[in-house]
Formats: structure tokens, C-alpha cells, sequence
């Protein structure tokens, strides 16, 4: 699909201040007018208010997820009372066994999975434009050595291989932050797709005429790459990492789940619903509220991509 | 397309499998071996004198340099391979993909005794999800645009956000405790007992069918769409051809070259371990080895694990390769 628009997208007019603001409003109004993609965008954008303002605003209501609440629980160490402790001081009701409160541990939880979503997905697009671009622009023994990485890594069993590294590495750098090195995995494992798709493009942007003309002109290639290649790559980019952040922060939650991710007491998500497996059947609230969680910044997030892609993308105009 | 040109192709696919093997084995080699939790350290005991230390890397194979240590395993593969030396030696018979030495098993024969209860819950679930996402995304795009349409694909949408692992837990809280329809854990061997192994299975099955079925859903709507809207199909309808017969003799068979290639590739990993939808339904398969094998940094099981997955994955892209070839002319030219 991608490599397919991929093509019309680069035919367009290439000056790039000419066809810059109206080509954005076409987008923006299409994207505007796809009521599923638009509540995406706003889900997304309120998940990050919430996870950069998150210790002001548990500050303000006077919770933490750090401090264990016994009171809140009964004997045999399963939250106390209706739907998993729900009250008015614990809102999500508290965890089993500490009595910590849930409602903090799933607010504060959302930087982890956003820091390494995002951070992950950056890191990809980063190595994989410019590995992508390097390859299909300079051709030859480069684009072979690239294709050959590519092969490598697709071969590599990668939730396996992240899975040992994530128990196995803290053995070597115990000091290390687990966000960053969940960030380094996961994007270095990301970047391949989106390598393939910038290399088919700019295969084809290369061949064109106006890239031809400045070639012909004398620029230099870091010259093209910048003013002509690049520009003409974005919207494909921008989609494609759009496309990607629910995948990196499914490959954190699931990473965390499995108890090799983010480690306590940093809460996560994932860590949580692993946490609750063995609880579930008698406290069900202890998965459902870090899961739906979860669960909204993905699809808010695959509702945002769909529709930013036949936005950008001239034949889905048309649906 | 003659006998040379299928050597050729089959040819340039294996060396391209050898170097991906080779890469990946000795990265993984290189990764957990240049990690310094030492096998042998663990395995020497509490007063770990130096000289014992050394004797336990020696017979470990441990003392040798990386390359080394990746080329013995390498050889031990194909050749087998002895550990130790004089009256305690371990053997490894081919294929050796090293040796656990805390649990005293070739981890060869570990891998083949958990290998038959990952097969059973990638290969199930494969074929549901394969059946249920091109129908849907079959139905999707002949019915462009209709509620029918709309309503696929946003639950589409929803089965790809969803984490397995939720599915699954939501799915034993329903089904097995609430309702009491199924097992929630457990495996019985197909050889033990046909029916129960199948009953065992059902709720892995449907759980990773239903989140894999959105994908292949999505990409065969949007593999048909194009497909009908194809010179040929409009060619084939203007030869008179009822429209459902254009659907399944013409569109379908173009649309399954990108629904295989992303099959081999999900079916290769799954294969390699289904660690999650593993760990939900206490399944003792591949994926839980491996987590056993991580809580207890047992090096030389990881390796052999990874590498073992390395090689499914690697092998199933293989066959699709092949496959592709058998489906479209074009490739063998």
C-alpha cells in the first residue's frame, strides 16, 4: 500500500514552498472530516497532557503510587470492598497485596509506555530514513549492505532476542535506565520496514526530473538529499511512524508483562496486567483499568494513523 | 522454465538462509557471551576457588575466544559435540544446539520436548486466522463502503489495538471461570488424547486467531480493492463473468502473494515461541522454556532457543519463497 501511493505522493509539485500550505490544509481538512481519526488525534493528545502534567496533577489530588495503603485491604490481601477498592480517595480502586493506589499507578504509568512508544519509534525513523535513504540514493555496494542488514534482522526471532537482552543486559549495566534501553530494543529492532519503504522511494524520486535537473546543475548530493529528496519523503514518514507508535508501545507493554520490561516500582502498564494475572479472578478491576488503558492509546493511536494515511494518500480522497 | 533456472533460484535462497543463520548465531553468541554472567560461575558453587572456575570454564568451553566459542557451536550442529574431557565428559549428539548445564539436558532434547506444544498453538491458530481474515476482508471490499464494510473494519481496528494478553485474560475470566466452558490452562498431548488436546487448545486458539484475523483481514480488503479494480477483472467482467467468479478465480489469486508472504513470516515467529499466549494459558511450549530459561540466565538455552527460532523464521521465508514461485510466473523468470 505504502510503496504503491508512493509514487503519486511524489508526483506532486516538488517546489517546496509552493505546495506547502495548501497541499496542508487538503490534509488537514480531510483528516478533520474523518470523525474516527479526529477523536483518535484528541485521545492521543489527551494522553500526553496527561502523562507530562501527571505528578503535578496526582500532587494535586493528594495520591501516589508509591505508598502502600494496608487499611484498604482484607485478610487475605485482596483490595477491600466494591470493584477492586473504588472510593473516593481510590478512585481505580487499589493494588492487591500493597494496597497502592491504582489510579496513580495508571496515570503515572502512561509516561512509560509514551516515552518508549514514542522514543522508540523516533529512534527507528531516525536509522531507518537515513539508512533507507542512503541506500536507495547511493545504490551500489551501500544498498547491498543495507538489504543484507535488513535480511538479517527480519531472520532475527526479535521478541525472543528482546526478551533474553532484557533480562541479560541489567546483569551487565545494572545502573542503566530500563526506559532507555527498552527505547534502544525496540527501535533498533523497528526500523526495517520503514528502511524498505524510504530506500522503493527514493529509487523513484532519484529518477525524476527535477532531481535529475539539480543533479545536472552541480549540487551536491547532501544538497539534493536535503532540498529534494527529503522533503518529498515526509509525508510518507510521518505516517509511517504515525503507524508505529502503537506497535513499540505493545512491544513495551508485552516486554513488561513477561516481567523483563520496565521493573518496579516505575509503574507500567503492562507490568500491571502481568501483575494481575494471578489476581484476576477475584479482583477482575486490577487488569480492566490498566488494560483499558492501554488499549485506548493504541487504537486512539491506529484510528489516528488510518486516517492520516488516506489523507495523505490522493486515491483514499476518494472512498 | 527450465531445471537450471530452479537451481539458480534455489541456490541464491539457500546461501542467503546460510549467511542470516551464521549472522544470527553469532550475534546472539557474541551478545550473551560477551555478557559477563558467567555459566560457569554459577556453576562452580559457593567456595568457587579460581582453579575450580577455570576448571568449569574449561569444561564448558568457556575458555576459548568468542569466535571460537561460536565456531564449536557452529560444528557441534552438524558433528555433535563432547564436553569435558577424560572420565566426566557430556555428550552432545548433532544436531547440538549446546548444553544446559543446570538442567543437565542437551538443549536439543528441551527444545524438542516443548517444540510439539508451540506447534500445536501457532499451526490451530494459523489456520483459523488465515480463514477468517481473507473472508472478512474478502466480504470488506466486495462490499465497499457498505455498513457491513464499516463495521469489519472498525472491529478490525479494535482487534489489532487489542494486547493479546487482555484478550486472553478476558477471555479465561469468561469462558473457563464464569462460564465454566473450557479449560483456562494445561496441555494434553494429541497422542494422549485427541479431544482433550483440541478442548486444551480452543481459547489459545480463538484468542490469537481473532487478533492476527484483523491484520490479514485489513491487508486482503485493501489487496481486493485494487484487485477489482484491475484491468483484468474488468476485462474478465466483460467477458461475462458472474462478479463472484471474478472475486475467487481472478482478484483472489493475485491477493494471496502479499497474504503469504506476511503468513510464513507471522507463522515462522509464532513457531519460534508463542511466548505471551504461553504464559496466559500455562502452556509449557517454546516461549515458556525461554522465560525459564531468562529467570534462571541459563546462556547456553537462551542461545539455543533464539538460534532455533532464528532458523524457523529463516526457513519460513523459504517456503514462502518457494510458494511465490508456484503462484506467480513472473518470479521464476
Amino acid at each position: 500500500m505504502t510503496l504503491d501511493h508512493a509514487e503519486e505522493l511524489v508526483a506532486a509539485p516538488s517546489s517546496p514552498g509552493a505546495a506547502g500550505p495548501t497541499r496542508r490544509e487538503t490534509w488537514w481538512r480531510v483528516l478533520r472530516r474523518d470523525r474516527f481519526a479526529f477523536a483518535g488525534l484528541v485521545v492521543v493528545l489527551l494522553y500526553v497532557v496527561v502523562a507530562l502534567t501527571a505528578p503535578l496533577l496526582l500532587d494535586r489530588l493528594g495520591v501516589d503510587p508509591y505508598t502502600y495503603h494496608l487499611d484498604a485491604l482484607d485478610e487475605n490481601g485482596a483490595p477491600a470492598g466494591w470493584g477492586g477498592g473504588i472510593s473516593a480517595e481510590h478512585w481505580f480502586g487499589v493494588e492487591p497485596l500493597t494496597g497502592r493506589d491504582l489510579f496513580a499507578i495508571v496515570v503515572l504509568g502512561s509516561r512509560a509506555s509514551l516515552a518508549v512508544g514514542l522514543g522508540a519509534t523516533a529512534l527507528a525513523v531516525l536509522v531507518g530514513t537515513t539508512l533507507g535513504v542512503l541506500a536507495g540514493y547511493a545504490g551500489g555496494w551501500v544498498d547491498v549492505l543495507v538489504s543484507r542488514v535488513v535480511d538479517v534482522l527480519l531472520g532475527f526471532p526479535a521478541l525472543v532476542f528482546m526478551i533474553a537482552l532484557g533480562a541479560i543486559v541489567p546483569l551487565q549495566f545494572p545502573h542503566a535506565p530500563r526506559i532507555l534501553l527498552l527505547v534502544v530494543v525496540i527501535g533498533l529492532f523497528g526500523w526495517t520496514s520503514i528502511a524498505r519503504v524510504v530506500r522503493a522511494q527514493t529509487l523513484t524520486l532519484r529518477s525524476l526530473g527535477f532531481v535529475r535537473a539539480s543533479r545536472g546543475l552541480g549540487a551536491s548530493p547532501g544538497h539534493v538529499v536535503l532540498r529534494h529528496v527529503l522533503p518529498n519523503l515526509a509525508a510518507t514518514v510521518v505516517v509511517f511512524a504515525t503507524i508505529s507508535v502503537p506497535g513499540a508501545i505493545g512491544s513495551e507493554a508485552a516486554l513488561s508483562f513477561l516481567g523483563v520490561g520496565v521493573q518496579p516500582p516505575t509503574p507500567s502498564w503492562g507490568r500491571s496486567i502481568g501483575d494481575a494475572v494471578t489476581w484476576f479472578s477475584s479482583d477482575p478491576m486490577y487488569l480492566v483499568f490498566p488494560g483499558v488503558a492501554l488499549f485506548g492509546i493504541t487504537l486512539a493511536f491506529n484510528a489516528f494513523g488510518d486516517g492520516l494515511r488516506d489523507a495523505l494518500d490522493p486515491r483514499a480522497v476518494r472512498r | 522454465m527450465n531445471a537450471r533456472h530452479v537451481l539458480r533460484f534455489l541456490s541464491t535462497r539457500l546461501a542467503t538462509v546460510v549467511l542470516v543463520l551464521a549472522v544470527v548465531s553469532f550475534l546472539t553468541y557474541a551478545v550473551f557471551v560477551l555478557l559477563p554472567a558467567n555459566p560457569a560461575a554459577a556453576a562452580c558453587g559457593k567456595p568457587c576457588t579460581p582453579e575450580r572456575l577455570a576448571t568449569a570454564q574449561a569444561f564448558m568451553g568457556l575458555d576459548k575466544g568468542p569466535v571460537q566459542q561460536w565456531w564449536d557451536f557452529v560444528v557441534g550442529i552438524f558433528a555433535g559435540r563432547t564436553y569435558g574431557a577424560g572420565a566426566a565428559t557430556i555428550h552432545c549428539p548433532a544436531p547440538c544446539l549446546g548444553y544446559s548445564f543446570q538442567l543437565r539436558q542437551p538443549v536439543t532434547d528441551l527444545i524438542a520436548a516443548r517444540f510439539p506444544v508451540t506447534a500445536s498453538i501457532a499451526v490451530g491458530a494459523a489456520i483459523l486466522w488465515l480463514a477468517i481474515g481473507v473472508a472478512a476482508g474478502t466480504v470488506a471490499a466486495v462490499r465497499r463502503g457498505t455498513a457491513l464494510d464499516r463495521g469489519l473494519m472498525v472491529a478490525a481496528v479494535t482487534g489489532v489495538s487489542a494486547p493479546s494478553y487482555l484478550v486472553g485474560l478476558l477471555g479465561i475470566l469468561l469462558f473457563g471461570f464464569t462460564l465454566n466452558m473450557v479449560p483456562v490452562s494445561g496441555y494434553v498431548p494429541f497422542a494422549t488424547s485427541p479431544v482433550d488436546w483440541a478442548w486444551h487448545l480452543v481459547l489459545p486458539w480463538c484468542v490469537l486467531a481473532l487478533l492476527s484475523a484483523a491484520i490479514y483481514a485489513r491487508l486482503t480488503r485493501a489487496q481486493m480493492i485494487e484487485a477489482l479494480g484491475s484491468d483484468y477483472a474488468r476485462t474478465a467482467r466483460a467477458k461475462g463473468l458472474p462478479e463472484h467468479r471474478v472475486v475467487t478465480r481472478h482478484a483472489l489469486r493475485n491477493v494471496t502473494i502479499p497474504i503469504v508472504t506476511l503468513f510464513g513470516l507471522d507463522l515462522g515467529v509464532l513457531l519460534g515461541g508463542a511466548v505471551i499466549t504461553e504464559r496466559v494459558f500455562s502452556m509449557p511450549g517454546l516461549g515458556s522454556l525461554l522465560l525459564d530459561a531468562v529467570g534462571s540466565t541459563d546462556l547456553p538455552l537462551v542461545v539455543g532457543i533464539t538460534v532455533f527460532s532464528a532458523a524457523l523464521i529463516v526457513v519460513a521465508n523459504l517456503v514462502v519463497d518457494l510458494v511465490y514461485g508456484l503462484l506467480d510466473p513472473r518470479v521464476r523468470a
